[in-house]
């Protein structure tokens, strides 16, 4: 009888020791003269409970966690491998609520598969998609794209269908299709889980966007920060050409598409795109004026796409199952699902591929079960370090990318970061110019000074040295930066500094207005 | 600042990277991370080189290796000590953890311990916000870290010397 166990890969379920947890099962295996096989598969994104070891019995998988290695020889004597009782026995995975709740379109292999097995791949659905686009023209793939509505998942939500359309419009011997894959934004790592726990799918969207518009050269731009995402995404890159997935005339099509991993510094600005075209081209990261769009002169001059990995990840299942499919999901404008990551102080952090629409208050309470520390839910940051901190009166909020416009707030990268009540907002807004200071590019005034200017004027406020006064300077050097930037990251600092003031000015030393909105 | 030596071994294999990769499109950044890793920083007397084989000027090397955090211009510690200190990392009191560290080990960021063991440096973000506060040491991530673990994970690499 041989048996196979799931242990993850994935860089958070290592960050909980999952690697010493896999080592103990093989070595307790072998002392019990058992037969047992791990499988290193991506997380299923319930982070709490990593490691988070299955098991495969009858009846399905079964789940077990957390998982550390002095759990496991009683794992063992409990008879875990056919699913037996144990203090840390979840149940059958598929049946845990936290996962039965959502609609994993994108994430649908994610913590199923090896992540680097291209058979397991193919089981799942792999490929499907890529198929499909092979036998079509590019003109009819990028109607599909565009027909499913997706808007782009790395902030901006430009339409991707648009964007592709462009590109493939643009006469030129050599276009390119790169792959955002910076994920800079504090409380996101949906691209991360993708490249760890499902690569395949992120070579097949890139592959296809390929396809689409006439480019056979791909690049993943990876930041520094994710070494365990590299040596996956390479390992897949390298099985995806050994079987022609990849390389030159893809499974007998006539198709060529090769694709790469170029790593980041450790630049936030990097992560705009025509800064990150600039890194791949070996300079310095500064941030281009627009016109030209990359569409047009992207990389080294050429017609390019810039996808976030997200946005390329989605591909392959709008090609499988069809644009009416995807565009079936989500509320309004904003089509399909989102890969949504609580973060921070939050007691059950993971990631929630649900529809557009889902409010704020049932991602914070139903899913995250509150906050980690027990306390009150005070404030929440929605899409990254220039996103917009939001207060309890505006939880429930469906959503959705228009509704988010609504009340001055972001979306972004999907990203929730929740504080308690213990948090000082004018400390999160010192750290907002700070995080500006720091990550300039340094093109623009408003940008470089501006930011450090906010530093200090922060912190005279933090000293409660004549508030008002300096709120009001405060709110003069947003203004000079939301119109003075050349690019979001000096344009939308004033996102979270603004609405910590306006939400929370008890924090920065004035009265709060009672009923405010 | 001391001059810092490259030995002819170290030049020798540095040529060697480079050679590899002067005709790659966009070479700079793929071969400043090889040097890195093969150095454990970029030296400067690796400028010249570099310029020349990929036609740049010694200025716009610079300029690329002083813009990215993640290059080094001096030789770091045995270990390296990533403490993140983004949003996510903050409300789980990462304040605290970089205090503490700050001062059990008695440097500021961008700082090395003065036995030569550990560079401190600040990061932006691991993507481990599901389980903050996080550090990396080396290339190993940590989660939901507290003081007593990281005194734990610096203790651990202390050891191996
Ligand atoms: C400062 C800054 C940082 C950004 N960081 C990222 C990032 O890490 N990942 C990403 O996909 N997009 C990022 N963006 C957005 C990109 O500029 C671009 O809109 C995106 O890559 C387009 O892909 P999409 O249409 O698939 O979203 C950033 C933008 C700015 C201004
Ligand atoms: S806003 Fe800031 S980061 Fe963006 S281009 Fe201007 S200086 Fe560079």
């Amino acid at each position: 009888m041989s048996y196979t166990v799931f242990v993850p890969r994935d860089s958070s379920a290592l960050s909980m020791g999952a690697d010493k947890t896999a080592q103990t099962i093989l070595a307790e295996a072998a002392s019990r003269n058992l037969d047992v096989k791990v499988v290193r598969n991506g997380s299923r994104g319930m982070y709490w409970l990593e490691p988070l070891v299955e098991v495969v019995t009858s009846e399905g998988r079964v789940a077990y966690g957390p998982v550390l290695p002095g759990d496991v020889a009683s794992l063992f004597d409990n008879n875990f491998l056919e699913g037996g009782a144990h203090a840390l026995r979840l149940g059958l995975t598929e049946e845990l609520s936290w996962l039965k709740k959502q609609e994993r379109l994108t994430f649908a292999r994610m913590g199923v598969v090896d992540p680097v097995s291209i058979d397991d791949y193919m089981s799942h659905d792999g490929f499907n998609g890529l198929k499909n686009a092979l036998a079509m023209s590019g003109a009819d793939i990028v109607k599909q794209v565009t027909d499913s509505g997706l808007r782009g998942r790395g902030g901006a939500a430009f339409p991707t269908g648009i964007k592709w359309k462009t590109v493939m419009e643009c006469q030129s011997d050599q276009k390119y299709i790169v792959c955002n894959a910076d994920e800079g934004d504090s409380g996101t790592y949906s691209d991360r889980m993708i490249m760890e726990g499902d690569p395949f799918v992120l070579i097949e969207g890139m592959t296809i966007a390929g396809v689409a518009v006439g480019a056979t050269q791909g690049y993943i731009y990876l930041r520094s920060e994710y070494p365990h995402a590299m040596e996956t995404l390479n390992q897949a890159i390298k099985n995806a050409y050994a079987s022609n997935w990849l390389g030159r005339n893809i499974q007998g099509s006539g198709k060529t598409f090769d694709l790469e991993v170029r790593l980041g510094a450790g630049a936030y600005v990097c992560g705009e795109e025509t800064s990150l075209l600039e890194s791949l081209e070996g300079k310095r990261g500064l941030v281009r004026f627009k016109p030209p769009l990359p569409a047009i002169e992207g990389l080294f001059g050429k017609p390019t796409v810039v996808n976030n990995v997200i946005s390329l990840a989605t591909i392959p299942i709008v090609l499988d199952k069809g644009a009416d499919y995807y565009k079936d999901y989500g509320m309004g404008r904003s089509r399909g699902t989102l890969p949504i990551q609580l973060a921070g102080n939050i007691k059950q952090c993971g990631l929630v591929e649900k529809a557009f629409g889902i409010t704020l208050r049932e991602l914070l309470y139903d899913f995250g079960g509150g906050s980690a520390t027990g306390r009150p839910i005070r404030a929440v940051q929605v899409g990254g370090p220039l996103g917009a901190y939001l207060p309890e009166s505006q939880f429930d909020t469906p959503l959705d990318y228009e509704k988010f416009t609504e009340i001055w707030a972001v979306l972004g990268h999907g990203g929730i970061v929740a504080f308690d009540d213990t948090v000082d907002m004018a400390k999160m807004a010192r750290y907002a110019f700070e995080f500006c200071a720091i990550e300039s590019c340094g093109k623009c005034t408003p940008c470089r000074i501006g930011s450090t200017r906010g530093v200090e004027v922060m912190d005279k406020i933090i000293s409660g040295t004549d508030s008002t006064r300096n709120i009001e300077l405060v709110r003069d050097l947003s203004d000079t930066m939301l119109n003075g930037s050349l690019c979001a990251l000096g344009g939308m600092t004033p996102y979270p500094v603004l609405s910590a003031i306006n939400h929370f000015p008890e924090d920065f030393g004035l009265v709060k207005k009672e009923q405010a909105a | 600042m001391q001059e810092e030596i490259v030995s002819k071994d170290q030049l020798s294999k540095i040529e060697s990277i480079i050679g590899a990769f002067k005709s790659v499109p966009g070479a700079l950044m793929p071969l400043l991370h090889e040097i890195q890793n093969e150095m454990g920083y970029i030296p400067e007397s690796t400028y010249p080189s570099i310029s020349r084989e990929l036609n740049l000027s010694v200025a716009e090397v610079h300029g690329v290796v002083t813009f990215y955090h993640h290059f080094r211009t001096h030789r770091p510690g045995k270990h390296i000590l990533q403490i993140c200190r983004a949003e996510s990392c903050q409300s789980m009191g990462c304040g605290e953890l970089e205090t503490h560290v700050k001062c059990s080990l008695g440097v500021d960021y961008h700082e090395t311990t003065s036995d030569g063991e550990i560079s401190l440096e600040p990061v932006y973000c691991l993507g481990n916000c599901a389980l903050s506060p996080a550090v990396m040491m080396d290339d190993q991530i940590y989660g939901r870290v507290n003081v007593k673990r990281i005194d734990e994970i610096i203790e651990s690499v202390k050891e191996k010397v």
